[in-house]
């Protein structure tokens, strides 16, 4: 498979010029990454790891202070190709109040449209196929503030989907949503790596949508740690707890168990599988 | 409480006046306004609340709503129709006498009319955006205003600032219910003291609101750079602004009511 979104030794400051002489903060410190087309990467790391700051990185919102960062070969860096870049990397925020521009659904997934300057009947297909895609085409009419949580969030990706982008960056999607609404959110986004093969880069607070993905990288003070499939991740139980970050609950469980002496394979991740080793174990 | 408030809201539908052009609302509401200034006598008038009250029946928006608008200005009129009682004291009939104060038919009179003219404006005004959509509204001021680029003035910028202004509309109200709710809960007294006193408690509302409010425009701004935004220059929609017959009909509609205002201002 192709590469997509590459990092080269990617360093990256953020500078705070109020103060005198300016501090200049280290955010991303040489980081090395290679996401392949129709990835889904979950990318995991505590506040103020860079990890939001790398993902800006692949979006030309942030240019790399040295090193470069790819998007489907084009240099970020590359200031006539912008527009390009933007279009083919989508990324959705955390808050969704704040990312959405009109008043009415429909409006506001052809936003990013109508800033490329989609002729309008193009941009109708586009925005009905988009809000099917999310399963919000009935609410195409309704006033955004009057839905709930998840829904805003899918409404957001649609506006998003509707530039059909070849990869969705979305930073901490989840993280002011209900359950239900958290759940709604993980389908859309598991359904478009699966069927529209969108390379998808997660980042995220919460270890079972992590558990998810195809792959998992772990950043902690602005340099990646650990880089492998969930199974490898997790199963570093103690270098994770070290990062202070958390593993699923099922995987702390066998940890656990294993430390009690229960004899209990370390790479379990989901909750069938912790049901059906323990079965087995039981059944003994 | 705050939510109440429905002055900049839409209400999606599918009425004739929901389905008229924006640009056409906008200047038909305008003269609607110039339309009520004229009315010099109650027959005028009277046709003013009439074209009102037809045009809310048309775009078959419940009255309720009516009555709604009116609330957070109801203040105002009782105001103006107070100081206009009480000051204007040159009438013929004296109702009511008492030391300074005089009530006369005139001053009566004029109350009412002032009212009546206000309740028509926020009423009537208020329809244009209870049936338009922002979009298709900013959409139309933007384009009204277009022969003004030639002389630099930011149109764009300016409608796209009203645009997300009306968006955030209901989620700044949300956010300040919750704020108040916050404070309340510490111990904040917003509803009893002075007015001085009142209007401090207000501070402890409105510094997080502000401060909250520009965390907003950054990762709005944020969010709408990575949508492709770059300004006006080569923008599309998706709803392109077309004037039908149905338009021509509502031009014409309010030209009568106003010819009626006209004449019956010259006869009486």
């Amino acid at each position: 498979m192709d590469s997509f979104l590459k990092a080269e030794s990617l360093h990256f400051s953020y500078i705070n010029d109020i103060e005198d002489p300016p501090v200049k903060t280290e955010v991303l410190k040489g980081i090395d990454l290679d996401i392949k087309k129709g990835e889904f990467v979950a990318v995991l790391g505590h506040n103020g790891s860079g990890k939001s700051t790398l993902a800006k990185c692949f979006n030309a919102i942030n240019l790399p202070e040295s090193g470069d960062a790819f998007v489907d070969g084009i240099n970020t860096k590359d200031d006539d190709r912008l527009l390009d870049i933007r279009q083919k990397v989508g990324m959705v925020f955390q808050n969704p109040d704040n990312q959405i521009v009109a008043t009415i659904v429909e409006e506001d997934v052809a936003f990013a449209l109508e800033n490329m300057g989609v002729a309008p009947d193009e941009i109708r297909r586009r925005v009905d196929d988009a809000l099917k895609t999310v399963g919000m085409y009935e609410y195409r009419e309704h006033a955004v503030h009057k839905l709930s949580g998840g829904q805003k969030q899918r409404v957001a990706i649609a506006g998003i989907i509707a530039m059909s982008p070849d990869c969705i960056l979305l930073d901490e999607p989840t993280a002011m949503l209900d359950p239900a609404g958290r759940r709604e959110v993980m389908k859309t986004i598991k359904m478009l790596n699966r069927e529209k093969n969108v390379t998808i880069v997660l980042i995220t607070h919460y270890m079972e949508e992590a558990a998810q993905a195809d792959r998992v990288v772990v950043i902690d003070s602005g340099e990646i740690i650990i880089d492998g499939k969930p199974k490898q991740v997790f199963s570093q139980v103690q270098t994770l707890r070290n990062l202070g970050l958390d593993v699923p609950q099922v995987t702390e469980l066998c940890f656990e168990l294993r430390k009690a002496g229960v004899e209990i394979p370390q790479d379990i991740i989901t909750e069938e599988e912790c049901a059906e080793a323990l079965y087995a174990l039981l059944k003994e | 409480m705050i939510s109440d408030i429905t002055i900049g809201q839409y209400f999606p539908g599918r009425s004739v006046v929901h389905k008229l052009d924006p640009r056409v609302k906008i200047i038909l509401t305008a003269v609607f306004i110039v339309m009520l200034f004229t009315a010099g006598t109650f027959y005028g008038l009277g046709v003013g609340l009439l074209f009102t009250f037809v045009t809310f029946l048309l775009s078959r928006i419940p009255l309720k709503l009516m009555g709604k608008c009116l609330k957070p200005i109801l203040p105002i009129i009782i105001f103006t129709a107070i100081i206009n009682v009480v000051f204007i004291t040159s009438g013929d009939k004296v109702y009511f006498e008492w030391k300074f104060l005089k009530i006369t038919d005139e001053g009566v009179h004029t109350a009412i009319f002032m009212a009546v003219r206000i309740i028509c404006l926020i009423a009537g005004s208020s329809l244009l955006t209870y049936t338009t959509s922002p979009i298709a509204l900013t959409d139309a001021i933007e384009r009204l205003l277009s022969p003004l680029k030639k002389i630099k003035v930011p149109v764009h910028e300016l409608a796209m600032m009203m645009t997300i202004a009306l968006r955030f509309i209901p989620t700044l109200i949300e956010e300040t219910d919750k704020i108040i709710s916050a404070q309340k809960a510490r111990g904040a007294d917003m509803e009893t003291g002075s007015l001085i006193k009142r209007a401090k408690a207000l501070v402890p509302i409105l510094v997080p609101l502000f401060v909250s409010s520009f965390r907003r425009a950054e990762d709005l701004a944020l969010a709408m750079e990575c949508r492709c935004y770059h300004g006006g220059d080569g923008r599309t929609r998706l709803k392109q602004l077309h004037m039908s017959i149905r338009d021509l009909f509502a031009a014409v509609y309010v030209c009568v009511f106003f010819a009626g205002v006209i004449a019956l201002n010259i006869i009486f």
